[in-house]
């Protein structure tokens, strides 16, 4: 039961920063039905970024931890967010009236050109966080002692995931968002700028994006340019299992994919905890590709 | 003669004579360009002719090259007997992964097969079944040996790759013009048409899956062979995109563009290997300029054209 618990606490801080992620594939997705192969890298990107600001600026030192790190977020999303409108400018803008598969691979060249540029700014070494950011101790909850920086990116997850909800169910902005996901071409008939809509979910997903990147490199204290790609394919199948195109489907599927491969890696085996939620992303395209909370059938397969 | 029999004339008696010319290093990058040439034709079956976005080849390619691997270490058999053999189980191997996919469409597919590729790796990593190795991989492999003459150079190796490179071609020509390759084609173009002219949609991706798995479990033998040492990290994710791009980029559904894919795609990063990281950057930004302004590829696929002179008649009916 101990380790039941324990490992449903890892689960849900992995999890929460799969969600962050997958928020970000599934607003592209929604928008433009393209998979962004590149969401990952700028992931790692906003990973290397914190590491880069928290080294240099030292703001943890100046104006205290608590304010040091939201405010080293805060400035690694804006940057991330601006690489990501720029993505979406360069290689995705001219191409939104091509085949789709052309818009793939243009992710895919994007995906190439960022963990390589990543690697040759960077090197190809693992680089580890610094350690004394988020407190080490423990709490004891029902027997239980949980880390508090679990609870903590926990909670910083939810908290976004909660802002990002407000914004597109109740902002003018957040409901051109979802109006031009349903149908682009009624969106513009009805005065929404599509091509802004379509910038600000460039901006919202990789800022999301960028902030689970410098979560990870808090969470596991390493950080390394080819990491984008795993956790952008878990971050996929967390959007799938949640029903792509679907915001509350990517919290819940980010959640609930967290868990189980904290599950699987325990009890199943931990060589095996890719491979598993792998597994996961094939049984849901082949038994339920609308995810757990997707609708939408018709067009989605 | 037209500039095109021309051409491939020139192409074939250069690539004949051009190991006199080129020391071991470069023979091998040739050999390379081979197996990728021979691995993107067979990716070509499914990708360029029926259209299926699968990016999980390298997969296949991991299955013959395993069974291959395992038996010559095993039981001693000759590597070159093992070819067909490792093209029937990367073949049933794709039968049984592709059974439940084939209906997705699209970029579902392109992410099921990344899935599968991934699976593929990690499982030989795991050491499955206690025969792959583990991460240490294969070795011990032996060479391939030819009517009681044994290959052990990288010259030697080049004329079996492309030996086997020139019937692949050979036998994907007649392919591409049969009914069969046709089929392909108006499923590619549009399937819910194609299953109305009584073409089983369903059933030609399949065989076009196990086809292209069967070439590609053949090209392992091969690949195991000149390696003599096999391992995990030959089968990454990567390796699936770098057939995948040869195939785009050269030109999607034409042989000729292919094999030039193959040869800028593998060969071009090795005459720039001074440039180390930055040729990945280039190439990256290579791919998404071709989608901006050559979405076809280099040499992209012609459509067919027929002789229809006979409607003409002898007494001009066509006009």
């Amino acid at each position: 039961m101990q380790l039941f618990l324990e490992q449903l606490t890892n689960g849900l801080a992995v999890g929460g920063i799969y969600a962050l992620i997958a928020l970000g594939y599934t607003m592209v997705y929604g928008v433009l039905k393209l998979i962004n192969f590149a969401h990952g890298d700028l992931f790692t990107i906003g990973a290397f970024f914190g590491l880069t600001l928290l080294l240099s600026l030292g703001l943890t030192s100046h104006i205290g931890p608590v304010a040091g790190i939201i405010v080293l977020v805060l400035m690694v999303m804006g940057l991330v967010a601006l690489i990501g409108a720029l993505l979406e400018r360069v290689a995705y803008r001219p191409l939104r009236t091509s085949p789709r598969l052309s818009a793939v691979v243009s992710a895919l060249g994007a995906s190439i050109f960022f963990q390589n540029a990543i690697m040759l700014i960077y090197g190809a070494r693992f680089r580890v966080y610094p350690h004394d950011l988020l407190p080490t101790t423990t709490v004891s909850f029902l027997g239980v002692s949980i880390p508090v920086m679990r609870i903590v990116l926990f909670g910083a997850s939810l908290v976004m995931m909660a802002g990002l909800y407000y914004f597109v169910q109740r902002t003018k902005t957040g409901t051109a968002i979802r109006a031009a996901a349903i149908d682009q071409g009624a969106a513009k008939l009805m005065g929404i700028d599509v091509n802004r809509v379509i910038m600000y979910v460039f901006l919202i997903g990789p800022a999301l994006g960028g902030a689970a990147g410098v979560m990870v490199g808090m969470y596991y204290g390493q950080i390394n340019f080819t990491m984008g790609w795993v956790y952008g394919l878990k971050a996929f199948t967390a959007a799938i299992l949640g029903g792509i195109g679907n915001i509350p489907g990517a919290m819940l599927g980010g959640l609930l994919l967290g868990v189980i491969e904290a599950m699987g890696a325990t009890y199943i085996s931990l060589a095996w905890k890719d491979a598993i939620s792998f597994m996961v992303l094939i049984l849901i395209l082949i038994f339920r590709p609308t995810g757990l909370l997707g609708e939408r059938v018709a067009d989605k397969v | 003669m037209k500039p095109a029999t021309i051409i491939n004339v020139l192409v074939v008696a250069t690539l004949l004579v051009a190991p006199y010319w080129l020391n071991a290093y470069w023979v091998d990058v040739l050999n390379s360009i081979g197996i990728y040439a021979v691995l993107a034709l067979s990716l070509n079956v499914i990708l360029g002719y029926a259209g299926l976005f699968h990016m999980g080849h390298a997969a296949f390619f991991a299955v013959g090259t395993y069974t291959t691997a395992i038996l010559n270490t095993q039981f001693g058999i000759p590597v070159l007997w093992l070819m067909p053999l490792s093209g029937l189980t990367a073949g049933f191997f794709a039968l049984l992964v592709a059974r439940p996919i084939i209906h997705l469409r699209g970029d579902y597919l392109l992410i099921v097969t990344i899935g599968i590729v991934e699976i593929v790796r990690i499982a030989l990593v795991n050491n499955v079944f206690g025969i792959t190795g583990g991460s240490n991989g294969i070795f011990g492999i032996n060479r391939p040996e030819l009517f009681g003459y044994v290959i052990r150079t990288p010259h030697e190796f080049y004329y079996l790759i492309f030996g086997f490179a020139a019937i692949t071609v050979l036998l994907f020509l007649r392919l591409e013009n049969s009914r069969f390759g046709r089929a392909l084609n108006y499923i590619r173009e549009d399937d819910v048409a194609a299953e109305g002219s009584g073409i089983d949609a369903a059933h030609y991706k399949l065989v076009a899956f196990v086809l292209g798995a069967f070439w590609a479990g053949m090209a392992g033998t091969i690949f195991a062979a000149k390696m003599t040492i096999v391992s995990p990290q030959s089968f990454t994710f990567w390796e699936s995109v770098v057939m995948f791009t040869i195939v785009i980029l050269g030109g999607s559904g034409n042989i000729r563009g292919v094999l030039l894919g193959a040869f800028l795609i593998v060969g071009l990063p090795e005459v720039f290997r001074e440039f180390a990281g930055a040729r990945m950057l280039v190439f990256g930004a290579a791919m998404i300029l071709m989608m901006i302004f050559r979405p076809k590829g280099i040499l992209p696929a012609q459509p067919r054209t027929y002789n229809l002179d006979f409607l003409a008649g002898p007494r001009g009916g066509g006009k």
